[in-house]
């Protein structure tokens, strides 16, 4: 017993020791700040999950620019979708937090909670979409217009099909009964923001080759890496010489690395990161969101005490969305091609939803709603059809696009 | 001495059953373990982050009960936030109580708590045009009968044919969950968002009312209800009794007259309903929504408080206090040390796993081989 306790004496010295061999850093609040600006964020996940991790990377790369040292913004890694959002929310406010950030869909109305609560503390709902019916003009919303840099993944996906099938390197398994390459895609679930996404890559196609028909399969869920690579498989199965995604793992293009490796003929369009570390001879590129051009304006205006915007998506014209660099595998040319729709997407020459270039039901679409005001999920004011486009992202930054348009079938 | 060769050698260490022990040396022993638990936690921040341990103790203390500054003060909203879930652990163990103390090991908190979750939503949602009265009574008792309901199943396969209620109410679990799920799509707020969002966000119908201004002052009175309530019940009802005597021995309960499926069956009624119970106090008095992690776990956790506190619902308190603070402190050291969550979580498990061992130590003693001494 004597032993016990001195081995347990000798412990609690070391641990005394090194008690005092270290000067307390963590505690500089007074010196070293340049304002007594705050602000807080709140984050479904950490830097090991690709979604939060751009958004990290955003918010430091901002931080970084606007001269935000790292004790003026408090982390709040791992907060879930339920009342530890607003908890959270609302303990960063009474830590004196000018402005706090959440960045998944799901904290959104615990984020609303908080937000009529501190009405001189900005809360911005990245990707929500309430914060113009709240009527509270301390509550935001913010999203880009990822539906653009989709549109461009699409036009990369539509030069390798046209090299493909030029080239004849297709068989009779990759096209339909009427003639039509077959598209697949992966997506999280049935509502606006993935409809949207999938439209927008599918007219991308379109733009460059014309005979494409596409089945979507969804996942319902956000990040299934086996699930996802399910359902490629199932879909390469079914012939589909392309494979896009709407959902944040490696799964799709992965599959479709290891299907090209055995022989068969399959290209990937990722999401959110550059997938050429697991498909480096399936992937073509990805389309993501460049965050830290939303987090210095947003984060700026509240240094300075001037208004968030409420409802913020910009695209190709202030550098938010992007491509990531094309694979090996991409066709002759496609750099020059992308480069020409950015750069007319940039002057308004190519607006993504033209009611020329689709059709829902055979007819041309005259008229469609962006906002939902009465909660029955049908979109009911706001006529986002007008100068022969649907006006994606005008009203509210979220997408709105749900409309089933020709050419896309959906398998669940 | 060296020389002699002892061939029945006594075990360098033996541990031995204790038959009693005075309190205070219990408490002590507790005390200690709890220290030596800090200890081990400092030696590990300290490699791990080279961090004063007792500035990071001082963050765990601040993240339960707020920040020291000059305008402290005790009720602050992270002091009732940690007291809010202290009573949401206390609520879930106390229902747990008396199955454990019938030896039912009723694993099935968990799906209990959500379909009383359910009960409490459904109601909110489309009754809220009832008085407030009223609609609390529909609450109450729609959550209520909805876990007891959910425990009656394992309780009648058990009484009736004696099958394995840890496995049965685990799967319960299992159907519990993926109901909310389906629930929670069949009343996702807004479309798209694959959650119910905060429900009556402007009338607060169905919400608890705030009580000398303090949202969490309600959970307080209801959780300590139910724990007055039950301690009393297995103390000093002749039903108590009847659950400790068949926890001790069905045989013994049945000569002694007692119908023991009868029995099973109605504890288990109560486990669930107060566990049903919980789950109201989790939706109406705390999130004030429902999802898959409205239990979130503390279905799992509050069998820990349940089995440290030896079933008596006043230790629960402590118990359950203690492992909110843990948990409190560990989210606070990772925001504030811009840890991962999971350097937290190991110091709450090198704390947990203190206290639990020092329960060895309590109720067994280790006998040591006495040096110099050998004999024969």
């Amino acid at each position: 017993m004597k032993k016990f306790l001195a081995l347990m004496l000798a412990i609690l010295m070391v641990a005394s020791l090194a008690a005092c061999g270290t000067t307390t850093d963590a505690t500089k609040d007074e010196a070293g700040a340049t304002s007594d600006f705050k602000m807080g964020v709140i984050l479904i996940g950490d830097e090991n999950e690709g979604y939060t991790y751009a958004h990290i990377q955003g918010i430091q790369e901002a931080a970084a620019s606007l001269g935000l040292s790292d004790d003026q913004i408090i982390w709040k890694y791992t907060i879930p979708e339920d009342e530890t959002c607003y908890d959270t929310a609302a303990d960063l406010a009474d830590q004196g937090c000018d402005l706090v950030v959440s960045n998944s869909y799901g904290h959104q109305s615990h984020m609303q909670q908080a937000a009529t609560e501190f009405p001189d503390v900005t809360f911005i709902a990245m990707t929500g979409d309430t914060a113009k019916a709240s009527g509270l003009p301390n509550f935001c919303n913010a999203f880009t217009a990822v539906y653009e840099s989709r549109f461009v993944s699409g036009v990369v996906a539509g030069m390798k099909i046209k090299e493909l099938v030029e080239a004849d390197k297709l068989s009779d398994d990759n096209f339909d009964a009427d003639g039509n390459v077959k598209v697949g895609y992966v997506g999280a679930y049935p509502y606006a923001e993935v409809k949207s996404g999938y439209t927008a890559f599918f007219l991308g196609i379109k733009s460059v080759y014309d005979k494409v028909a596409m089945s979507v399969q969804f996942t319902n869920s956000w990040f299934d890496l086996t699930k996802e690579g399910e359902t490629a498989n199932q879909l390469l199965s079914q012939g589909c010489v392309i494979i896009g995604q709407h959902a944040d793992s490696t799964g799709a293009p992965s599959a479709v690395q290891a299907a090209l490796e055995s022989g068969e003929v399959c290209y990937s369009i990722g999401y959110n990161i550059d997938m050429l570390e697991v498909a480096p001879q399936g992937a073509l590129t990805s389309a993501t969101n460049v965050w830290s051009v939303y987090y210095t304006e947003a984060i700026g205006k509240a240094m300075k005490g001037e208004e968030v915007p409420q409802n913020w998506a910009k695209g190709y014209a202030d550098g938010a969305v992007a491509i990531t660099p094309l694979g090996e595998s991409a066709a002759e040319g496609t750099q020059e091609k992308v480069d020409a729709t950015i750069a007319a997407i940039k002057a308004g020459e190519i607006h993504v939803f033209d009611t020329e270039t689709f059709t829902v039901g055979g007819k041309k679409v005259e008229s469609a709603f962006a906002t939902d005001t009465d909660g029955d999920f049908v979109p009911d004011t706001d006529e986002a059809v007008f100068d022969g486009y649907f006006h994606e992202s005008y009203f509210q930054s979220a997408p709105c696009f749900a409309l089933d348009i020709d050419g896309i079938t959906l398998l669940n | 001495m060296a020389k002699i060769t002892v061939h029945k050698k006594e075990p360098f260490l033996r541990i031995a059953k204790r038959d009693s022990m005075p309190l205070w040396q219990s408490i002590l022993i507790r005390v200690i373990s709890v220290v030596l638990a800090l200890v081990v936690c400092g030696v590990v921040i300290y490699l791990l982050i080279k961090v004063n341990p007792l500035e990071v103790y001082k963050s765990m203390v601040e993240g339960a009960f707020g920040a020291f500054k000059e305008d402290y003060k005790f009720f602050n909203r992270r002091t009732w936030i940690t007291i809010r879930d202290t009573m949401m652990l206390l609520c879930i163990a106390v229902g747990l109580a008396p199955a454990f103390k019938m030896r039912f090991w009723n694993i099935g908190a968990e799906g209990q708590i959500l379909v009383g979750g359910i009960a409490t939503a459904a109601c909110m949602i489309y009754l809220k045009d009832l008085p407030p009265a009223l609609l609390f009574i529909c609450m109450i008792v729609s959550s209520l009968v909805a876990g007891a309901l959910w425990s009656l199943l394992p309780a009648v396969f058990k009484a009736k044919w004696n099958t394995n209620e840890t496995l049965f109410t685990l799967m319960m679990n299992y159907v519990a969950i993926q109901l909310t799920s389906f629930f929670v799509a069949m009343w996702e707020n807004p479309f798209g968002s694959n959650t119910v969002g905060i429900i009556n966000p402007n009338g607060h119908e169905g919400w608890f009312p705030p009580i000398f201004g303090q949202d969490y002052l309600m959970n307080v009175i209801v959780v300590m209800t139910i724990t007055v309530g039950m301690f009393i019940y297995l103390k000093y009802s002749k039903q108590g009794y009847e659950i400790a005597v068949v926890g001790d021995s069905e045989n013994t309960a049945r000569y002694a007259g007692i119908n023991v499926k009868k029995v099973i069956i109605r504890t288990m009624l109560i486990s669930g309903a107060i566990c049903g119970l919980s789950g109201f106090v989790a939706v109406s008095g705390a999130s004030h929504t429902i999802s898959t992690s409205t239990a979130g776990g503390k279905g799992f956790t509050a069998i820990i408080v349940a089995w440290l506190a030896k079933f008596n619902t006043f230790t629960m308190i402590l118990i359950s206090l203690l492992l909110v603070f843990l948990d409190k402190g560990a989210i606070e050291i990772a925001s504030k040390y811009d840890l991962n969550d999971y350097v937290a979580s190991m110091i709450t498990g090198i704390i947990l796993f203190f206290i639990l061992g020092s329960e060895f130590f309590v109720n067994y003693r280790m006998i040591f081989r006495k040096k110099n001494k050998e004999v024969q």
